[in-house]
């Protein structure tokens, strides 16, 4: 009975990863088809030439810079803004910590398309007029919430002994944070800029909301895409994307084991 | 010592203590961000709502709350649509990852990292192309919608007015599945940190008090798990409320959301003051869901 309930389990979970992964599958696999309309849905024949010209259909990868560009903008300063949070959260007891962690939870509470729309009216209020910078706006908005949250946990698990150890020892404040405090929050920094970066690199909807004409980042060419025809070039990108990112967990954890063998 | 700010770790200075402004500084650029562009929409947002005009002529507030009963009644399908969709969506979601949180943080070392990086690998890939790459999946002539039709499943969904013919995708069905998928890592991430946490010892007592498995996880590991289900739930549910890329790519005109309907009003129809009363019934909509659900779940099930 137990052996059958153990299998169960690994037969459930199995079920949901390959749901969780299949999609990602088929997006590399029909990156290497060539479809015969517009529409990349059915398989026809094995081909490479979406993968030899990348850039092969107009816009796609003048709407990647932009992402890109916007991804890695607002993870820099949402990281920064955040972490500051998280520290001030993590190390100090202030008045209006209750209404901190109210702002804070917020916007991960709001569904995407009532922020999109609110900051659109924000922007009509104002006589502003929406683009890249607006985008701009939005993501570090809602990339911030996420970040404090990834860097928070590690700063409150942090043993103060360390510092303090560092400060019997004579180094300044800044030192100890430099040296101390700083390489043992990295983990949580990096997690939470990772997490930015891909939140603001795939929203579609608060972007939408307060993009213009001149503003396509790439989830609203692969939106456009779908409803014009979708080109080969999206998958390549996808499954680009997908190897680049797992590398680069995969690497990071590597890393990481191999300092703990050494230490 | 109310107005006092005191590092939260070490010992208590001996001197008076006096407000110390480091946390303010440290917090002023986040919140003061938060302030202007989540705050402030909000209050514009809900001014929008109570205004009158159009796009041509500019707005005027008029504090006339009309919008809202029309707002209502033109689209409360959409909107309890949306709310049973995203519920649906939710409870499939635990269904599916509460097997898988559990497996992962039963494994150690390397497998157990490993699984995570899978869970989380799908985020790297745009989510919009992951839900065109359902489109393919669920096509008339693949494998899973023939499957379906040979064992009877899409005469199932069409008894149960989940779709309308005998394919799978276009259907209420395939809206739902979208939803489910496209959310199941914000399930399974918090779930796994609940069990992760979860003692070992516990469960082994458990055993040793004669509890049977199913015994040990009604009255153990799910009520110490129920912080995790109840993050995964909210924050599976909130954002597939206001999603309408999965009813759009998989959906037909009768699957359509509320979010598709605010974000045609606010950018195709030029309707400000009815997509803003949308929005804001949306969003008291959901905040009062999550109220109701966190004080229930607060009360009842987590002592």
């Amino acid at each position: 009975m137990a052996w059958v309930r153990r299998h169960l389990l690994t037969f459930a979970a199995m079920v949901t990863l390959f749901i969780l992964l299949l999609p990602n599958v088929v997006v590399a696999l029909f990156s290497f088809n060539k479809p015969n309309g517009r529409y990349n849905y059915q398989w026809v024949r094995f081909s490479a030439d979406a993968w030899a010209n990348p850039c092969g259909t107009p816009g796609i990868c003048d709407s990647l810079g932009l992402s890109l560009r916007i991804g890695v903008t607002a993870s820099v300063v949402a990281t920064l803004l955040g972490t500051m949070v998280a520290f001030a959260l993590g190390r100090f007891r202030f008045r209006g910590r209750a209404t901190t962690n109210l702002l804070i939870f917020m916007p991960m509470a709001t569904p995407e398309v009532v922020m999109g729309s609110s900051l659109l009216t924000l922007f009509v209020a104002m006589g502003l007029s929406t683009g890249a910078l607006a985008i701009l706006i939005a993501h570090i908005m809602f990339c911030v919430s996420f970040v404090v949250v990834a860097v928070k946990a590690r700063v409150a698990s942090l043993d103060p002994r360390l510092e303090e150890a560092a400060a019997d020892l004579g180094a300044t404040p800044v030192a100890t944070f430099m040296k101390v405090t700083l390489p043992l929050v990295a983990p949580g920094i990096a997690a939470g800029a990772l997490l930015a970066f891909s939140l603001s690199f795939d929203d579609y909807i608060i972007t939408n909301f307060n993009a213009s004409p001149s503003s396509i980042t790439f989830p609203m060419y692969v939106w456009g895409a779908a409803q014009r025809g979708t080109p080969v070039q999206i998958n390549v990108v996808g499954t680009v994307m997908f190897v680049l990112s797992v590398g680069i967990v995969l690497t990071a954890q590597l890393i990481s084991r191999r300092r703990a063998q050494k230490a | 010592m109310s107005n006092a700010a005191l590092p939260s770790a070490g010992p208590p200075p001996a001197r008076r203590a006096r407000v110390n402004w480091v946390p303010y500084a440290l917090l002023l650029p986040g919140l003061l961000w938060l302030f202007v562009f989540f705050v402030v929409p909000m209050i514009t947002l809900a001014s929008q709502s109570l205004q009158e005009g159009d796009v041509d002529n500019g707005y005027t507030f008029t504090g006339n709350v009309g919008m809202y009963g029309q707002a209502l009644q033109a689209y409360w399908p959409q909107l309890l649509r949306s709310i049973g969709y995203s519920g649906t969506a939710t409870v499939l979601a635990l269904v599916l990852g509460y097997p898988l949180a559990y497996f992962i943080a039963s494994r150690r070392g390397a497998w157990k990292n490993i699984l995570l990086v899978l869970v989380i690998a799908p985020f790297f890939t745009s989510f919009l192309i992951r839900t065109l790459a359902w489109q393919t999946i669920l096509a008339d002539d693949y494998l899973p919608a023939r499957f379906a039709r040979a064992i009877h499943f899409t005469d199932l969904l069409q008894l149960l007015n989940l779709s309308e013919n005998s394919s799978l995708l276009s259907s209420k069905f395939a809206v739902i599945c979208g939803l489910t998928y496209n959310f199941l890592p914000f399930m399974i991430l918090p779930l796994f940190t609940s069990l992760d946490r979860l003692d070992g010892r516990l469960l082994e007592a458990a055993g040793d008090l004669y509890a049977t498995p199913r015994q040990t996880f009604r009255h153990v590991t799910w009520p110490l798990s129920l912080p995790g289900v109840v993050a995964g739930t909210l924050l599976t549910f909130i954002p597939a409320a206001g999603d309408y890329i999965n009813s759009k790519l998989l959906g037909n005109t009768q699957t359509v959301m509320i979010g598709q309907v605010i974000d045609a009003q606010f950018l195709r129809v030029l309707n400000y003051p009815l997509a803003a009363a949308l929005s804001f019934v949306l969003l008291v909509l959901i905040l009062s869901l999550v109220t109701a659900y966190v004080r229930r779940a607060g009360t009842e099930e987590l002592v």
